[in-house]
């Protein structure tokens, strides 16, 4: 299973705005490379990534080829309540993880 | 840009740099005090990368390999952990002294190796592929636990020959452009080639990100990348030139810092 | 820094000028046997696909140079990872906020980059991620905000070559 590394800060205080970076691993071939034989090498991106906050969609991304193996995404969220924001990543070849974090509000 | 255009190019940056060596052919190895690790010539973003744990993507190697100390493995049953515990303490310091002479081989292993020993002799499972990713993942895990101390070579003396013969190839004229890795390494450190700044080739950052690569790659693989560039013939992965070369390259980055998992372009 | 940068990559062009000249064609030719080809077919998108591609962001609407700001570095160690943030300037409420964001590239095989939907609950507008580059070209991010309008930031982006590469697969 791909792995992905998520920082979100444990605890916030209420209203604050907090910054959500997430990593995956992904190799994010392009579907424009060739092999040593001429041969097209298929594409095998994630196609898109979206994040909630206690089930509400705070943030949504399609993403094309030209994003890095391995995407990095950073934003920002503001710290409304205690609960869970979650992740989930979609891509080609039925690619899909999902992952979740819990945040403490003060 | 194609691969072709880029090799063309690093080709011909490297053979004016052959006739550069020509003239100034006096070769000495680099005074310590002016040793320092490529991540002094980072740009900021890249610095910024290794810098975050949390943007470093090195980091989702040390994870996996987290996830696999703790797995158990092979006809013994056993996890890494079941004998070595918290890594955090049993494996501190250890990548900074590899690599160590192996009693039973009679020659010195890298930490890829030593790794390999316990998985095969310890966990009786099958030994991980070289720049497998089980692999990479278990040795950047093992190397994270040494990040920050001085690279600290063993003073073995049975470990005098395999140094020797590294040091040996780094000062052999290798390849079709009949250049020594030192006289890019120690003659031409801190000058560009391709844009590229010639860093002093120092291996304490592996296994590390490499842009280049878009993943986690061993040293080896860097010192591959290195051979093909001078069209030399590049070793077999595990073979003992590469270990002595290896070796010899950690003696001369004895004191600075291990980076593990370092990201560079 | 930027000034410094330029001038370094003046210096590689003097260098494979010279190289050019010092070694002829014989090392060139030698590389081309013992290299085994990856073909490479040079897909590129235009600067006509990536004006297509902002025309089918922003419809009919205008795109006006502003309250966006892209920061790229301005030259980059390897165009497999090129580090960007857009941030805008707006107060991020239910009634004035930044609905959208996109990325386009003028030489990429492909105009696109990451399309990104965002709204007041972020707070503020400010996205990371990182990119690849296929060769030296302009980027420009879009935002598209709640009233309608869209706004832009345009940057050039210098890429170099790595040295010892592999083989490639
Ligand atoms: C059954 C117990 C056992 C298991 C399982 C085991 N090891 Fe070991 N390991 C040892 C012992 C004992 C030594 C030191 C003695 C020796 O073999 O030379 C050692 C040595 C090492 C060393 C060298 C340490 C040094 O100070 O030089 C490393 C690195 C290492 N192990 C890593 C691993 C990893 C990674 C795993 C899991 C893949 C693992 N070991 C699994 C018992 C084990
Ligand atoms: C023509 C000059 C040249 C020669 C000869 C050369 N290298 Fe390099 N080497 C470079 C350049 C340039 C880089 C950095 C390139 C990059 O980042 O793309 C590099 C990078 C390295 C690194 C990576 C350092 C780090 O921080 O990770 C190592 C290790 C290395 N070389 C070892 C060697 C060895 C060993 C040899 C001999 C087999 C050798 N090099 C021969 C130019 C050279």
């Amino acid at each position: 299973m791909a792995r992905a590394l998520i920082n979100v800060p444990a605890k916030a205080k209420r209203g604050e705005i907090i910054t959500i970076k997430t990593l995956i691993s992904h190799v994010m071939e392009t579907g424009f490379r060739h092999n040593q034989i001429g041969v097209k090498i298929p594409r095998d991106i994630i196609t898109s990534f979206a994040c909630t906050y206690n089930g509400e969609e705070i943030f949504q991304a399609d993403l094309y080829p030209a994003i890095t193996a391995n995407p990095f995404i950073a934003f920002t969220t503001i710290a409304t309540e205690s609960g869970t924001i979650a992740f989930t990543w979609r891509g080609d070849n039925g690619f899909s993880v999902a992952e979740s974090v819990n945040i403490t509000i003060e | 840009m194609s691969a072709n255009r880029k090799r063309t190019r690093w080709l011909a940056a490297a053979a004016v740099l052959l006739v550069l060596a020509a003239v100034v052919s006096a070769h000495a190895e680099i005074p310590l005090a002016e040793r320092r690790s490529s991540y002094a010539d980072l740009a900021p973003e890249t610095k910024a990368m290794q810098d975050d744990d949390t943007s470093n993507p090195g980091m989702l190697a040390v994870l996996d390999g987290e996830a696999l100390w703790k797995t158990k493995a092979g006809n013994a049953g056993r996890a890494c952990a079941d004998c070595h515990a918290d890594a955090r303490v049993s494996m501190k310091g250890v990548a900074a002294r590899y690599p160590a002479f192996e009693p039973a081989l009679s020659r010195p292993v890298n930490l890829e190796q030593r790794i390999n020993i316990c998985r095969t002799e310890r966990q009786q499972a099958q030994p991980f592929a070289y720049e497998s990713k089980d692999l990479l993942a278990l040795t950047a895990f093992v190397g994270l636990q040494s990040r920050g101390l001085p690279i600290a070579p063993p003073a073995d003396a049975r470990l005098r020959p395999f140094l020797d013969a590294g040091r040996e190839t780094f000062n052999r004229r290798l390849g079709q452009l009949n250049l020594s890795c030192g006289q890019c390494h120690d003659d031409n450190w801190g000058k560009r080639l391709v844009g590229n700044i010639i860093p002093q080739a120092h291996p304490n950052g592996y296994p590390l990100y490499r842009l280049e690569w878009q993943s986690i790659g061993s040293l080896q693989r860097r010192l591959r990348n290195c051979m093909i560039g001078l069209r030399a013939e590049p070793y077999e992965y595990g073979a003992p030139e590469y270990v002595s070369l290896e070796l010899y390259l950690m003696w001369r980055a004895r004191g600075l810092p291990v980076e593990t998992p370092a990201v560079r372009p | 820094m930027t000034d410094k940068r330029t001038e370094n990559l003046a210096t590689r062009r003097d260098i494979l000028a010279s190289a050019g000249s010092l070694v002829g064609g014989g090392l060139v030719s030698g590389l081309g046997l013992a290299t085994i080809s990856v073909a490479q077919a040079q897909v590129q998108s235009t600067p006509a696909a990536m004006a297509l591609a902002i025309r089918k962001i922003a419809g009919e609407a205008t795109v006006t140079p502003g309250k966006v700001k892209l920061d790229l570095p301005p030259l980059s160690e390897n165009g497999n990872s090129v580090s960007l943030t857009v941030s805008v300037d707006s107060p991020m409420t239910p009634a004035n906020h930044v609905k959208a964001i996109h990325v386009v590239t003028e030489k990429n095989p492909q105009p696109y980059v990451i399309s990104v939907r965002l709204g007041p609950r972020a707070g503020q507008a400010n996205i990371s991620t990182r990119m690849r580059l296929s060769d030296t070209q302009i980027v420009v991010a879009i935002a598209e905000m709640s009233d309608g309008s869209f706004w832009s930031d345009t940057r050039t982006v210098i890429v170099t070559l790595g040295a010892c590469l592999e083989d490639l697969i």
